[in-house]
């Protein structure tokens, strides 16, 4: 249900970006685009790019999928990420994530499209 | 299924028609119409029914495809997620927050299908154990097959009415529903879920506590829906769903009988009507027609439903009238 024009593309675009929106009348951030804050009802909120880095929330290995195109990738981990910047997304992940593991995002071939992909943050 | 292609295909012309969608939640969603419209007078006798053949009517992969396409198109789907999925990424949230494990996840599972054998029109016959979970195929970890409801075909139908029509009725105390999102990415925090707001609503508005409840209906997709649905509600205590199951709480001849009818996850799921067989079980229940599954006093049941990704929640409070 997206509306509304893109400034910046992103990854459900081809790009490999993730980005996000944030309202400059109540400061929300949301990661679905609309034309409008679904917080406050503000028209236009401010589209960023993110740094792809995050923290994650949920974690799940899909061993069987749903179409011939990605059942060519099983098993695969999908994963729920609260970017640093304040929302939360969805997109792959390395199988050994945990929760609460500091990640960073790249990007994959998955079914013909581009898809965010975290690992583990480099602790030096 | 678009109400009037029911009515058709049955002859009958009724004088208020429509479907209602909001998931696994329909069939109370469309009970609780249906009580509200008696109520107002707009209809004498409402007919709720949902049936589907989802599982010979079309092919598995067909089922699993649709049902994933509940995810947002943009920001889900093109990362192959499925429902298993969804619930999965919930599971494991939930678990690492209130320290619950794959074993207690199975006890649910055990349960449900230790009820359905003693159901006829269960889907499944056969019992199980905790390691019949554990060791069976992994379909979104830390979910596997045994955690998850099965494809099924089924129906389910009954008739809410402004007038009792048999000496001993079933009356809706209240009912309340809670929508916070839809899509998982888009859900609360565990503690902000719709159950919690949905169960507060139905006990204002019905005047029934907990302590009042005798037999439950609880929406069981998979069993970390069940497991976070008893908790939700106040059931059992945080991460002591399934202490409980081990203890017997929720057997037929427990404090708290759970789903006799073995549930989706072992009566079975046909969308809908799925959901709505919990309904009918309870109604078998506290009208005394429940033969050897009958329990001891289903005077006051309380049924809830969740569709989505644990995004629309109804909660029910029903009353055996004599």
């Amino acid at each position: 249900m997206s509306d509304g024009k893109r400034a910046r593309a992103d990854w459900t675009a081809g790009e490999a970006a993730i980005v996000y929106q944030c309202c400059a009348a109540c400061g929300a951030r949301q990661y679905f685009h609309r034309s409008f804050c679904a917080a406050c009802g503000a028209p236009d909120p401010v589209e960023h790019r993110a740094s792809g880095d995050g923290t994650v929330y949920a974690t799940t290995m899909v061993c069987r999928a749903a179409t011939p195109e990605t059942r060519a990738h099983v098993p695969y981990t999908i994963i729920l990420v609260d970017a640093a910047e304040g929302f939360r997304m969805m997109a792959h992940g390395d199988s050994d994530l945990a929760i609460g593991d500091r990640v960073t995002a790249r990007y994959r071939r998955f079914a013909g499209r581009l898809v965010p992909h975290f690992s583990r943050l480099f602790q030096g | 299924m678009l109400a009037t292609v029911f009515a058709e295909h049955f002859g009958i012309r009724p004088a208020y028609a429509h479907a209602v969608q909001v998931g696994g939640a329909t069939g109370l969603a469309m009970t609780m119409l249906a009580h509200h419209l008696v109520e107002a007078g707009i209809a004498r006798h409402v007919l709720v029914v949902g049936g589907e053949n989802r599982l010979t009517g079309q092919s598995r992969d067909a089922s699993i495809l649709a049902l994933a396409q509940v995810g947002h198109p943009d920001y889900e789907v093109p990362l192959g997620p499925t429902i298993p999925a969804y619930y999965g990424l919930v599971a494991s949230r939930y678990m690492h927050e209130y320290g619950v494990t794959e074993p207690d996840l199975a006890e649910f599972a055990v349960l449900m299908r230790k009820h359905a054998l003693a159901r006829p029109g269960a889907q499944f016959h056969d019992p199980i154990t905790v390691a019949d979970v554990m060791n069976s195929k992994p379909v979104a970890l830390p979910l596997k097959l045994l955690d998850c409801c099965p494809v099924s075909d089924g129906g389910a139908a009954f008739v809410v009415s402004r007038e009792r029509t048999g000496e001993t009725g079933v009356r809706i105390r209240g009912c309340a529903q809670a929508h916070t999102h839809q899509h998982v990415t888009a859900a609360p925090a565990l503690s902000e879920l719709g159950a919690e707001i949905a169960i507060a609503r139905a006990k204002a508005v019905s005047g029934v506590a907990l302590s009042d409840v005798r037999y439950a209906a609880i929406y069981d997709s998979f069993t970390i829906t069940l497991a976070m649905l008893l908790e939700d509600l106040g059931l059992a205590g945080r991460g002591e769903a399934a202490a409980q199951v081990r203890s017997g709480y929720f057997d037929r001849d427990g404090a708290m009988p759970l789903n006799t009818h073995g549930g989706l996850l072992s009566y079975g799921h046909c969308g809908v009507g799925g959901a709505m067989a919990h309904l009918v079980e309870t109604h078998l229940q506290m009208t005394g027609r429940a033969d050897r599954r009958q329990v001891r006093d289903a005077s006051i049941g309380l049924l809830h439903g969740d569709g989505g990704v644990l995004s629309s929640h109804v909660s029910m409070f029903l009353e055996r009238v004599r």
